[in-house]
């Protein structure tokens, strides 16, 4: 709890100190380039790759924005931040946005004085356990050493599912996914336990795969999106709407291939206000009227974004499941762009 | 030999006899194995365990290297490759070599640069470590910070050009005014080197493109080459900061003698990466948003002046040990302060401090990979960030660790090999 406060001290000190700065969207037009926070490396979601490109699924999120403020998808400075590091660099304003898989909590929204602007991946915490233990539930984990990652959700999640089961567990605390894996292949825990998304990711990476099981239980919602500064409402609605246009486009079934042969003009007005030849949506969020081409075209709609980088085609191989249209059943659910 | 006793004597031998071989278990090879290897049952036992462990060892070891694929472009073909059969994917070292070197981020057709100030630093650093190279050499040893400078960051070559004329001009101001006493020197060399860097910096500004490179902002410095950059750049600021550090600490003025004791003390009883988080995440609320210091520069301060507390602690340490003698002869000669320090008690105490300086050396050295932990990223941190987490290479941990323990390995013992051998070259006394 102190910790929280200490927190949230500096949290103050850093808007007071970022007060004079608070038109975050003229910072970036006039500096004409974005500072993204990102992960120092999470699979599938954003690492650089040989050539030191920045790639992922949040990585994504960066890139729209960018594209859509100042019409350059490239036009992104990638600071990588750690569980640590990561909301001292948004609130001391060394980053516009923060784009991080970062679960969206009440104390994080509301104490540490950040806004949430959506959700781009819908995770739960999972575990997975060697088949050789022979555990097909986490209610029979009694007494069992799990690895977790120190300063995040996961860590509380564990706590309180463990004592509202009356069941005992060791945790061993580690730093990043990286090491958690030869941990957990050494046995040095018997349950490794993290977002079902990087469970799926890590097992992905196993020699056998096969060995290994990830149990039915998801103990916990990890809603997690893209956040910026309180304060700035206006960089928050950029933000907020840039990813509502890419979760939009799918719906509306508009993609990177046919973008350009809508942008024409259709017969379906939605798609027309989105891509900005109808109405005046762009101006009423301070960009021009094609920001949200842009941002689709950047890397593609939702859909596009998630199918190359952690979709059932790519190693990682993770299923829509929460992540689809309501219309398939999933949860993404843009409000209407009008 | 005479007949004298010919009679009574049945044998006598008249020629020398040939010298015989040892017996075998008393020479060569058997010897030295049954004196050092199986002296005893005990130790015969252990010698076999020994071999056994390392027989174990190399054949667990062997095939890891012997069928180590190089040429794949993800651990998935490795394992492609090596269809079951045990060894390392060091793919991974060849498809990101020069993100281990350079970091990911420092523009590929510039690798030049880093590489050449490396060689140049070989030879900056030559004739500082071995006395019988020519002096002149000192020149560009001199030089070269600034040199090194130019070439890693880029830029115009005016900024560091002013940097260095505005050493050399306030240091030619200081031994002409020095007769009128130090402090007025020292202000009045302090003034000018303020007032060259300023016009410097305003016709750097004015000339952006004078010999210059591209510029590469310090956010993009990354692998073995930030290993390096922080690793020689905090060890030569400490060594002189705390040979003042100790030198004020011994001091009879109190405030000077109390500045060094707290500074001592405090950065000593403070954990280094403690440090280094403040040097990130609590710094920067200390500056306006925009005019963010260059957290290289932030991190360099934190670790030399974790450093040099250090090393001003080990130099105090070889003061102490002086005798008291030494000092009083220095007096009796008539030397002043500066003088006695300079050609007297320094030179043996720094000395006796060889070891010390050098184990603070090889261990800030090895402290550098701590700047992982704040999102920097050097050796440890690309491998601990982007190369595990990218797609191709997760799941690769010997292989890349291994390649970070002999790097390291290499430097350090070089230095405390170089350590050894300079220690035998001062050695003045005969035992």
């Amino acid at each position: 709890m102190k910790k929280s406060v200490f927190f949230g001290a500096l949290t103050v000190a850093g808007l007071t100190a970022g007060a004079a700065a608070a038109a975050t969207l003229d910072d970036v037009k006039a500096r004409g380039q974005l500072n993204c926070g990102v992960t120092t490396g999470l699979v599938g979601f954003a690492a650089p790759d040989a050539n030191g490109n920045w790639e992922g699924f949040d990585v994504g999120v960066c890139r729209a924005v960018a594209a859509a403020v100042l019409g350059d998808a490239s036009a992104v400075e990638f600071v990588p931040t750690t569980g640590k590091t990561r909301f001292t660099a948004l609130a001391s304003g060394e980053v516009d946005m923060l784009a991080r898989n970062t679960t969206w909590t009440f104390s994080r929204d509301v104490d540490l004085k950040f806004e949430f602007t959506g959700i781009n991946y819908y995770d739960g915490q999972g575990f997975m356990v060697p088949k050789a233990l022979g555990v097909s539930s986490a209610k029979e984990l009694d007494g069992a050493t799990v690895c977790i990652q120190t300063g995040t959700t996961t860590e509380l999640n564990l706590a309180d599912y463990f004592r509202s089961n009356n069941i005992s567990y060791e945790p061993v605390p580690i730093e990043t996914n990286s090491e958690a894996q030869p941990l957990y292949l050494e046995g040095a825990c018997d349950v490794y336990t993290t977002d079902a998304s990087g469970l799926a990711a890590t097992r992905a990476a196993f020699e056998n795969p096969g060995d290994h099981v990830i149990l039915p239980e998801i103990i916990s919602k990890e809603p997690l999106g893209p956040l910026v500064r309180h304060g700035d409402n206006n960089w928050g609605d950029v933000v907020r709407w840039t990813l509502n246009a890419l979760v939009a486009a799918e719906e509306l079934g508009v993609t990177s291939a046919n973008i350009d042969e809508l942008a024409n003009g259709t017969n379906n007005p939605e798609v027309n206000r989105l891509l900005g030849t109808e109405g005046t949506l762009g101006e009423m969020l301070g960009l021009d009227s094609d920001w949200a081409m842009r941002a689709i075209k950047a890397g593609g709609n939702y859909g596009e974004l998630f199918e190359k980088n952690i979709g059932e085609n790519t190693p990682i191989g993770l299923a829509r499941g929460l992540n689809a249209q309501w219309t398939d059943g999933g949860l993404l659910y843009s409000p209407p762009f009008r | 030999m005479s007949d004298t006793h010919a009679q009574s004597v049945a044998f006598v031998r008249d020629t020398m006899l040939p010298e015989q071989a040892p017996p075998v278990s008393e020479a060569g090879v058997v010897k030295w194995m049954r004196e050092n290897l199986f002296p005893g049952p005990v130790n015969a036992l252990l010698t076999i365990l020994a071999i056994y462990f390392v027989y174990k060892i190399v054949a667990g070891a062997l095939p890891w290297f012997w069928n180590g694929v190089w040429t794949t472009s993800s651990l998935a073909e490795c394992r492609e490759v090596l269809n079951g059969a045990t060894g390392g994917c060091f793919s991974v070292l060849t498809e990101r070599w020069n993100q281990l070197l350079f970091g990911f981020k420092y523009p590929s057709e510039q690798y030049w640069r880093p590489l050449s100030a490396f060689i140049l630093l070989v030879v900056a650093v030559a004739p500082v470590l071995f006395f019988s190279l020519p002096r002149k050499m000192l020149i560009f040893t001199g030089l070269y910070p600034f040199l090194a400078y130019w070439l890693i960051w880029g830029g115009t070559i005016l900024a560091p050009l002013f940097g260095l004329i505005g050493l050399v001009v306030a240091f030619m101001v200081f031994r002409r005014v020095e007769g009128r006493g130090f402090a007025t020197a020292a202000l009045a060399g302090l003034v000018t080197a303020v007032v060259v860097w300023w016009l410097g910096g305003l016709l750097a500004a004015a000339l952006p493109g004078a010999l210059a490179l591209d510029p590469v902002p310090s956010r993009d410095m990354g692998g073995f080459m930030l290993n390096m950059i922080l690793g020689t750049v905090c060890v030569s600021l400490s060594l002189p900061i705390g040979i003042l550090l100790a030198l004020g600490r011994q001091s009879h003025m109190p405030i000077i003698k109390w500045i060094c004791v707290v500074f001592i003390e405090f950065i000593r009883g403070v954990p280094l990466i403690t440090l280094l988080f403040v040097a990130n995440v609590v710094l920067s609320y200390f500056f306006p948003p925009e005019t963010n210091l260059d957290l290289i520069i932030r991190v360099i301060i934190m670790i030399t002046a974790f450093a040099s507390a250090y090393i001003a602690e080990v130099i105090r340490g070889g003061l102490a040990a002086l005798p008291r003698g030494q000092y009083e002869a220095a007096d009796s000669l008539g030397l002043d302060y500066a003088q006695s320090m300079r050609l007297i008690i320094l030179p043996q105490a720094l000395k006796i401090s060889i070891p010390g300086i050098v184990n603070v050396a090889v261990g800030l050295f090895k402290d550098t990979t701590l700047v992982s932990v704040i999102s920097m990223f050097d050796l440890v941190g690309m491998i601990r960030g982007p190369i595990l987490a990218s797609t191709e290479w997760n799941g690769v941990y010997w292989e890349l660790w291994g390649f970070a323990v002999v790097t390291f390995f290499v430097v350090c013992y070089g230095i405390s090999q170089y350590s050894q051998w300079l220690e035998r070259q001062l050695q003045r006394d005969h035992h």
